[in-house]
């Protein structure tokens, strides 16, 4: 009596395909989650490292680390969307964050924050289409002797006045395009 | 031995002892007949303690606490019923209900909804909390399972039901807070995820998160048509338990009233899926004898039940090639009806309206499977009606049915022998295949036709039957995915060697289906004793036959002489057979 013989597996081309939407040092590190008995606990450290490497956690990546871990999918999305950490879109190439803390605040943070979504167009929390900015909200960031403070990348701005903020939004489409010719000139 | 320890502790100033381990909401049940009100707890199911509304007041202790999950200890003081906890109690099922749509009289739950029904038991009279409401899309165009999150109160019980009894794990919470919401992974619709159709979430729900989608409009529709045809097929299942909907004792079987009431609904002929149930098993057992003697492809695994299809074809592909390839019961009676019954009649397949009555909501999915509908895009089964939604309109239409006459199927189709009866139970398909099996390898029927071995309603089973002095056949058997993973991974890695592995997707098999009534008053979802009773009404109605043997069943010897041919033959592969692909998402078992 023989019991099965494998013709209708789809395991290894799940497994390829989800090897391919990451990236081999994810994989590796998740190969290696794989081995204690504690496989599952793992899950956060692997969606750290793919929010890491890709900015943000895409359906692929979530439905890849869900089969390399063997962790259902509904629990693997449960786990990423549970956390203000994990993202589910794609962010901004640059990250402007203003400070709603209450130094901020008091000091005409909200004016500013209302310029910023005017002019870029988006809400709190969303993108531009050209993937440019992101705008999000953050509560101090310890430099209250600035206040209102907006935090761009790592650079951080203080005193900032409603009309300062086209000019600043210019700055960095300037300087991505200013990087966009250097790349292209670098690899010609 | 030690003695076992115990622990005493007073309950409402009562001193009860009871074994260490035993929980407040146990101790209170078991010593003083105390039902403390309850919306997560499920004995069957892992703890979760979300809902609050078993609080209990214990003294020493700055909260209340949730008497489902906290165990007693000695000299424990615990208040059930204090005027505190009672307006606790309440504003706890309060709260829940301000957060809840205000549908009642327009719901399909009202009058059978265990929120209601705990809203009643703690006093909520009036609803003094106003706040804001969640609000989330309502997924309603499902094939089989629509979803509401905005009735869901997150008790979880549906969450642990797909994972811990169904080992689907489809089902969990998404997000945080006050926009948490119970959905499949990238909150997708059910049908795009892993979900498996068998409806268990929607027995599990204690409100009306989960329903079948509703087809009855459908039947209504089809029942006024004057050009169309309409027939009707009952599941074995059905007659076990649709007398529950109208008052009979649990248990009771109403064949002949099932078949009064579906005439008196307008149905033009009536017939009995348990006539194909036998034929299945002719071709199935044929199946299975073909390879035994050639020793392959085993483990046969049953395949009429289309949770457990779904689940094959999503969690376990690699196993395919075992599946029996025979259609199920319902698909085989619709094969026949737009094929052979069309000709006989003369009837074109499209002006015939093939309604199932099925205690499942799978079958809904099976019978819009691709496989299942004619080039002309005309599906052999055009409309699955739950066992509740056949309920519904029976009582829609003014007619009580346990004070109907009985009637009887219709012929050729609607005769069946017992072994069809009892398809209906874990364990029913494996018992009906052997009682022809048995009889084709030793040349002569089963002295006893009752293998009582592979009978019970437990989860798993595993049984060697000895046929004659040379031949032991292995057989498993499971209801309830996770059981059936349990049995598959045996088989598979463990090197355990079955010849037939009978899988049914919901607990008990289709008594327990997820189309099947919802527990009356004083049983939960889950139940054994419900099932065990449900399952009689089942051995009950097969003991009673004169024909036990499918292969003895005169309808189908005629069939087969008049029209198939012999069993396995080129026209039943054509008309009765089916395959089987890999299905995506793959599920993680």
């Amino acid at each position: 009596m023989k019991n099965t013989t494998i013709v209708t597996d789809n395991r290894e081309e799940v497994r390829r395909r989800s090897i391919e939407a990451l990236t081999p040092e994810i994989v590796a590190f998740i190969e290696t989650c794989n081995q204690g008995d504690h496989a599952t606990s793992n899950l956060i450290g692997a969606l750290h490292r793919v929010q890491h490497h890709f900015g943000y956690l895409g359906r692929e990546q979530l439905d890849a680390v869900a089969q390399l871990l063997q962790v259902p999918a509904a629990k693997v999305t449960g786990v990423a969307t549970f956390y203000h950490f994990f993202r589910l879109e794609p962010r901004g190439r640059f990250i402007i964050n203003v400070c709603l803390g209450t130094a901020c605040y008091v000091k005409g943070a909200e004016r500013v924050a209302d310029r910023l979504a005017d002019e870029l167009g988006i809400a709190f929390g969303e993108t531009t289409k050209d993937g440019l900015f992101s705008l999000e909200s953050t509560r101090c960031v310890g430099t209250c002797g600035l206040a209102p403070v907006v935090v761009i990348g790592d650079k951080v701005y203080g005193n900032v006045t409603p009309d300062q903020v086209p000019g600043l939004i210019e700055k960095y489409v300037l300087l991505a395009q200013r990087e966009d010719k250097q790349a292209r000139e670098s690899k010609a | 031995m030690t003695q076992e320890q115990t622990v005493t502790l007073t309950i409402d100033d009562v001193k009860v002892t009871v074994p260490k381990g035993t929980t407040i909401m146990e101790a209170a049940e078991m010593k003083l007949g105390i039902r403390i009100p309850r919306l997560c707890y499920h004995p069957d199911l892992s703890m979760q303690g979300s809902c609050r509304v078993c609080i209990v007041e214990v003294k020493g202790m700055p909260f209340y606490m949730a008497s489902c999950s906290v165990e007693v200890w000695e000299g424990m003081e615990v208040q059930t019923n204090s005027p505190e906890i009672r307006q606790a109690r309440r504003d706890i099922v309060e709260l829940l209900l301000d957060n809840h749509p205000r549908a009642c009289l327009t719901c399909d739950r009202d009058g059978n909804c265990e929120l209601q029904r705990v809203a009643y038991a703690t006093g909520v009279r009036e609803r003094l909390f106003a706040g804001e409401r969640k609000r989330f899309p309502i997924e309603e165009n499902g094939t089989a399972v629509d979803r509401n999150p905005e009735k869901c109160i997150l008790c979880g019980r549906c969450v642990r039901t797909c994972a811990e009894v169904q080992g689907v794990f489809n089902l969990s919470q998404q997000g945080r807070g006050f926009t948490t919401v119970v959905s499949p992974a990238h909150n997708d619709n059910m049908d795009a995820s892993v979900c498996i159709q068998c409806g268990q979430c929607i027995a599990a729900c204690p409100t009306a998160a989960f329903t079948e989608h509703d087809n009855t409009e459908a039947v209504w529709k089809a029942l006024a048509d004057p050009r169309k045809h309409v027939v009707a097929q009952t599941a074995p299942a059905i007659r076990a338990t649709i007398g529950e909907e109208f008052g009979m004792p649990i248990g009771t079987p109403a064949t002949g009233k099932l078949v009064t009431a579906l005439r008196r609904l307008g149905f033009d002929k009536v017939f009995d899926t348990n006539f194909t149930a036998d034929l299945t098993i002719v071709e199935e057992a044929t199946e299975f004898l073909n390879r035994f003697e050639k020793g392959e492809r085993l483990p046969l695994l049953t395949s009429c039940s289309p949770g457990w299809v779904n689940f094959l074809e999503k969690f376990y592909p690699e196993l395919i090639p075992n599946a029996s390839t025979c259609r199920s019961p319902m698909s085989m009676m619709s094969s026949l009806l737009k094929n052979y019954y069309a000709e006989q009649v003369g009837i074109a397949p499209k002006n015939i309206f093939v309604v199932g009555i099925m205690p499942c909501t799978a079958k809904k999915f099976e019978s819009r499977r691709p496989e299942f509908i004619s080039k002309d895009g005309v599906p052999d089964t055009d409309a699955v009606l739950t066992t509740r939604e056949l309920a519904w309109m029976i009582k829609n239409y003014g007619i009580n049915l346990a004070s109907l006459p009985d009637g009887n199927f219709d012929s050729p189709l609607g005769e069946s022998s017992g072994a069809a009866d009892i398809f209906g139970t874990t364990g029913g398909v494996m018992e009906a295949a052997l009682r022809m099996a048995v009889e084709k390898i030793t040349g002569a029927p089963p002295e006893n036709m009752e293998f009582k071995d592979v009978r019970a309603v437990e989860g798993l089973r595993e049984r060697e039957l000895k046929v004659n002095e040379t031949l032991t056949l292995r057989v498993g058997v499971a209801n309830g995915l996770t059981n059936a993973k349990t049995l598959l991974d045996d088989a598979l890695n463990g090197g355990k060697q079955f010849h037939i592995i009978e899988v049914m997707a919901c607990p008990g098999g289709c008594i327990g289906g997820g189309g099947q009534p919802y527990p009356p008053r004083g049983y939960r979802i889950l139940d054994r004793r419900l099932l065990a009773k449900r399952a009689e009404a089942l051995y009950t109605i097969d003991g009673a036959k004169a024909v036990r043997s499918s292969n003895h069943n005169p309808a189908i010897k005629s069939l087969y002489e008049e029209y198939l041919g012999t069993p396995g033959g080129k026209k039943a592969h054509a008309l009765l057979h089916t395959h089987y692909t890999p299905r995506l998402p793959r599920g993680v078992r």
